[in-house]
């Protein structure tokens, strides 16, 4: 019945690695200068996951220089180079907007224990 | 060859560019069609089968002349292209090509009896400073001169459910295997809408 879902199925990029909303993660994204193309990496905290399909996208949060930077991507867009779980946390929310509030060792997140 | 073609709404998705810029497309899956009848500028398209009960003698008398078995669901005219086609033949969505300009004609949803806000974007009253026309019509027109309501007034009634054309669409893909046109932005009616898509001229409507 949904002819659109399966469809969209296609453009889906299923080599990145399974993170969830926690985990510490380094984005390699392409960026694009003039005629070169370069890997500009952006690491941070995994703060929540939106939307399905080829419309997901997902939020990271790093403190650069004392100012808090959140930098929301399409999971499935072609400027993602790679994405790569630098290390899993432990969290009991979805969204981890609380982090905004929070500086310092209280923005600190439980490493998560595998069991 | 026809400038056209008759399809069903699919619904809406996002393809991504390979710079990494996400475009709204509306999937439509149009035809084949076959060509039921060509008149001197203008060809007459069907699309879908009718079951013979459902459908009336002088449709499947018709769609006989072109030689099609049953009556399609849905019969459009469209205007002629530089060659002309036989009637019985099969058109795909292979007329198409990305990068064409369309437009796309289909029946609105309907939206039922809406106010003047909704309807014609009219701005509405404050919410609160002792205010009650919040979202009233307010002022007609004149008084004693002209002593009635001029023709036209724009007033809160049904909206929606209304043929309606979508000018300048940019075609963004065509999958000829299976029927599919990708159409850049939004498209009128609802998900397995009837849809009529025919090329155009002049400017996109979409940088």
């Amino acid at each position: 019945m949904d002819h659109l879902a399966t469809l969209a199925r296609e453009g889906l990029r299923t080599e990145h690695p399974e993170f969830a909303p926690g985990d510490t993660i380094k984005v390699m994204v392409r960026v694009r200068e003039g005629e070169k193309v370069r890997l500009q990496a952006f690491e941070g905290v995994c703060v929540g996951l939106k939307g399905g399909g080829i419309s997901e996208t997902f939020t990271v949060r790093k403190v650069s220089a004392g100012v808090g930077v959140e930098r929301i991507f399409p999971l499935h867009s072609p400027t993602i180079d790679s994405i790569s779980v630098v290390r899993r946390g432990r969290v009991r929310r979805a969204k981890l907007y609380y982090l905004r509030a929070l500086s310092g060792k209280a923005a600190r997140i439980r490493e998560k224990r595998e069991r | 060859m026809s400038t056209g073609l008759i399809g069903r709404k699919l619904g809406m998705t996002r393809v991504f560019t390979d710079e990494g810029a996400a475009i709204p497309v509306t999937v439509i899956e149009a035809g084949p069609c076959r060509v039921v009848q060509v008149r001197e500028d203008q060809v007459q398209l069907g699309f879908g089968a009718k079951r013979p009960v459902r459908a009336s003698k002088a449709e499947i008398g018709h769609a006989a002349r072109a030689g099609i078995d049953a009556a399609p669901r849905v019969i459009r005219t469209f205007a002629l292209g530089e060659t002309t086609p036989e009637a019985g033949a099969t058109l795909t969505v292979e007329i198409f090509q990305a990068g064409d300009l369309v437009k796309v004609t289909g029946r609105s949803k309907g939206k039922g009896f809406q106010g003047m806000v909704h309807r014609y974007g009219r701005g509405g009253g404050p919410g609160s400073h002792g205010n009650t026309r919040h979202r009233r019509t307010g002022s007609i027109g004149p008084g004693t001169n002209p002593s009635r309501v001029l023709k036209g007034k724009k007033m809160p009634g049904h909206m929606g459910d209304v043929r309606h054309t979508e000018m300048g669409l940019k075609v963004v893909r065509v999958d000829s295997e299976r029927n599919l046109i990708f159409v850049r932005g939004a498209v009128p009616g609802a998900k397995n809408a009837i849809v009529t898509i025919a090329k155009q001229n002049g400017r996109s409507r979409y940088a």
